[in-house]
């Protein structure tokens, strides 16, 4: 085991992957001669050559859509989109194209495409760069929807991921890229998708979270610890699938919950959480699920995004107006 | 008021307007670059040229050509009668499909197909009752048969440009020869995918044969609200690749452009643009009534230039063709059109569980909870 960074993680999954599998390539702006923007694929080009690595226009529409017509080729893609905020210009692509490829042909032709992507906010990045909206995508049937928090789980999910037959949208936390380091194991492992974990253990509530704000969960579960209250922090892993059964138990383990996510409220991945909760839990709970997530606006300019993305002030404060509903 | 004839001017003004409009026609699709002219209207060879095609071959093609065509008028008959759902015609574009599909390899070659390209991707293997299948609403018909080098139909327009350069940038890749002809029309190029695929295409010198069918309309909107520019092959230029012009309409031209532009993509010379000047020689779909945007003369205009008149024309001229030869060949038509109507009809009516297969290879099972319940309930 080596401590890793999430960025030294996703850059070792991609160099074992491609030495292992000479049909992976790697796509994207800056990906090759520049190692990518923040570096995931540093390296990549002088080792495996340009022929697998390719710098590509500055076009995220094709990068996605030559994506798919590589795959059907026979090689297996793994696309940069520079954050996840650009891959407005290449939705039309994924989601009614790369996603439903499969359907679409009937089976004939399947898109085993990764894109990846970093994402989130509290690192003052410019406009569009810190855009959460990753729930859009999990109204594209087709697709997974893979949100590591961790540098065990970027290795292995992303080696799943490129491994899937099916098209996955790989979004890394952009803030946790060097500020999240943990143990790594050398050589090959996977984590399946569809497995929620608990992080950490707790009675008295439970926190539903993923990628960058799975972090701000346990640092709230922290700070509640020291009034006496036990928070359970469950880290979903990917949305798509859903791992509904981990959420139920864990949820029904402790009979309250507060979801958290960098997205806006409204529509949020948060709102599929809380229904599902609705549907399947519904007995067990004891007090409303509460939400805390970013505001109906769009992602202010960098000098005020702390009052935009969750903190761990609001999450405390959902949490304590949880336990105490009656 | 109706002009009378007289001894100056023997021309009504219902004939000088119609000749005005059908000089309007032309010059919507003349550009200032040349353009490849082989076959004239009067199915002569224009002087200096000659035929790229042997005569077996081009009756090869007219089957193709008047395959095309009876296909169209059966499924719109058929959609009339409720047994077809929309359904785009080829109509007036049977050069523009059959000649380009001629030129390429369905043993190595791929269409990328959009939607108005029968015969080309039912003569590269995809099944005529199949075809009709997909039309008719039973998802079956979607399918492509294994081993046969073509994408599914595309709605999305333009969508289908960068799977085709990623398809052939991933066969030049690992050393095929195969190229990849992909179709759009004059609407489908405004939209960015367009331009961002022929511009990859040319980064990468892809394999890629853009065959840009210019019929002269996106549903109702004329080309002359597609773009200010003269042409569309012009484009190519910006991209770094040849562009060149057809007379879509003319068999000999179409396929002899397609021919040297698959040459140079298969031999590495990258990607050609070839805009075919065609004209939709009716309706959009059969949702569709041109009537509120087409003038009668537009549509009767072009009728002397019906790309399978002149075909016929050239044959007979070569002796290669008679009435008897055209009466075999449409019954012989008939018969397989009739065949694959009937075995589309037949086809078993899709299930209510395909809505749920061929989503995921391996579904969450939260969507086969869903599975479940549905059909359950029903």
């Amino acid at each position: 085991m080596a401590t890793m960074t999430m960025i030294e993680a996703i850059r070792s999954a991609l160099r074992e992957e491609m030495a292992r599998d000479e049909r992976v390539v790697a796509l994207g702006q800056d990906i090759g001669q520049l190692g990518g923007v923040f570096r995931a694929t540093d390296g990549l080009l002088k080792e495996f050559g340009a022929d697998r690595v390719f710098d590509m226009p500055l076009a995220e529409g094709v990068i996605a859509g030559s994506a798919l017509g590589l795959a059907v080729s026979g090689l297996v893609p793994v696309a940069e989109i520079q954050f996840l905020g650009f891959t407005h210009q290449a939705f039309h692509q994924i989601a009614p194209q790369i996603a439903r490829y499969r359907y679409r042909s009937q089976g004939r032709y399947n898109a085993q495409v990764t894109i990846r992507t970093p994402f989130g906010g509290g690192v003052r990045t410019p406009e569009l760069h810190s855009d959460a909206i990753e729930a859009q995508f999990v109204q594209a049937p087709g697709l997974k929807v893979v949100m590591p928090s961790n540098p065990y789980d970027a290795k292995g999910m992303l080696l799943e991921a490129i491994r899937d037959p099916d098209p996955v949208l790989f979004c890394e936390p952009l803030r946790g890229y060097r500020l999240v380091k943990g143990e790594v194991p050398e050589g090959d492992y996977t984590v399946p998708f569809g497995q929620s974990r608990v992080t950490r253990e707790g009675s008295d509530v439970t926190l539903v979270a993923w990628s960058a704000a799975v972090q701000l969960a346990e640092r709230a579960a922290e700070r509640l610890a020291e009034e006496g209250i036990e928070a359970k922090v469950l880290d979903l892993r990917t949305l798509v699938p859903l791992d509904v059964e981990g959420l139920v138990s864990a949820v029904e383990s402790t009979g309250r919950c507060v979801v958290v996510h960098e997205a806006p409220l409204t529509a949020g991945f948060g709102a599929e959480v809380v229904a599902t909760l609705q549907e399947e839990a519904f007995y067990s709970l004891e007090a409303p699920v509460a939400r805390v997530a970013a505001p109906d606006t769009p992602y202010p300019i960098a000098s005020i995004e702390d009052y935009y993305v969750p903190s761990v002030e609001r999450v405390v404060d959902a949490v304590r107006r949880t336990v105490s509903a009656k | 008021m109706t002009a009378q004839p007289t001894a100056d001017d023997p021309k009504t003004e219902a004939e000088l307007d119609l000749e005005s409009k059908q000089e309007d026609v032309e010059r919507s699709f003349a550009g200032p670059g040349e353009r490849l002219e082989i076959l004239s209207p009067d199915g002569t060879v224009r002087p200096g040229t000659e035929a790229p095609m042997s005569t077996e071959q081009v009756r090869d093609a007219l089957r193709w050509m008047m395959l095309s065509r009876t296909v169209d008028v059966r499924a719109i008959s058929l959609q009339r009668q409720g047994r077809m759902g929309t359904f785009s015609a080829v109509r007036g574009q049977e050069a523009s499909v059959v000649g380009s599909s001629f030129a390429l390899d369905p043993a190595r070659d791929w269409i990328v197909p959009q939607y108005r390209e029968l015969p080309g991707v039912v003569r590269h293997g995809f099944p005529l009752d199949g075809y009709l299948l997909y039309w008719m609403g039973n998802p079956a018909g979607g399918r492509v048969p294994d081993g046969v080098k073509v994408l599914p139909l595309q709605i999305a327009l333009a969508a289908q440009l960068p799977h085709a350069v990623g398809l052939g940038w991933g066969l030049k890749l690992q050393g095929s020869e195969s190229v990849v002809a992909t179709y759009f029309g004059d609407g489908a190029s405004s939209e960015g995918d367009s331009h961002e695929a022929m511009n990859l295409a040319g980064v990468m010198r892809a394999p890629v044969v853009f065959f840009l069918q210019n019929n002269g309309w996106a549903i109702s909107t004329p080309r002359t609200k597609q773009t200010a520019a003269a042409n569309f092959a012009s484009r190519a230029e910006g991209y770094g690749f040849p562009g060149v012009i057809v007379d879509g309409n003319d068999l000999f031209a179409v396929y002899a452009a397609m021919r040297e532009a698959v040459e140079r993509a298969r031999t590495g010379g990258g990607p050609t643009l070839i805009e075919s000047q065609t004209y939709r020689m009716g309706a959009h779909n059969t949702a569709d009534d041109p009537t509120r945007y087409m003038e009668p003369v537009e549509l009767s205009g072009w009728d002397e230039r019906d790309p399978i008149r002149r075909v016929t024309a050239w044959l007979r001229s070569q002796d290669a063709w008679d009435d008897d030869a055209e009466r075999e060949m449409q019954a012989g038509i008939d018969r397989q059109v009739d065949e694959a109507i009937e075995s589309a009809e037949a086809f078993a009516p899709p299930n209510p569980e395909q809505i749920y297969t061929h989503v995921y290879a391996d579904p969450p099972e939260r969507l086969r909870a869903q599975q479940r319940a549905a059909l359950d309930s029903h």
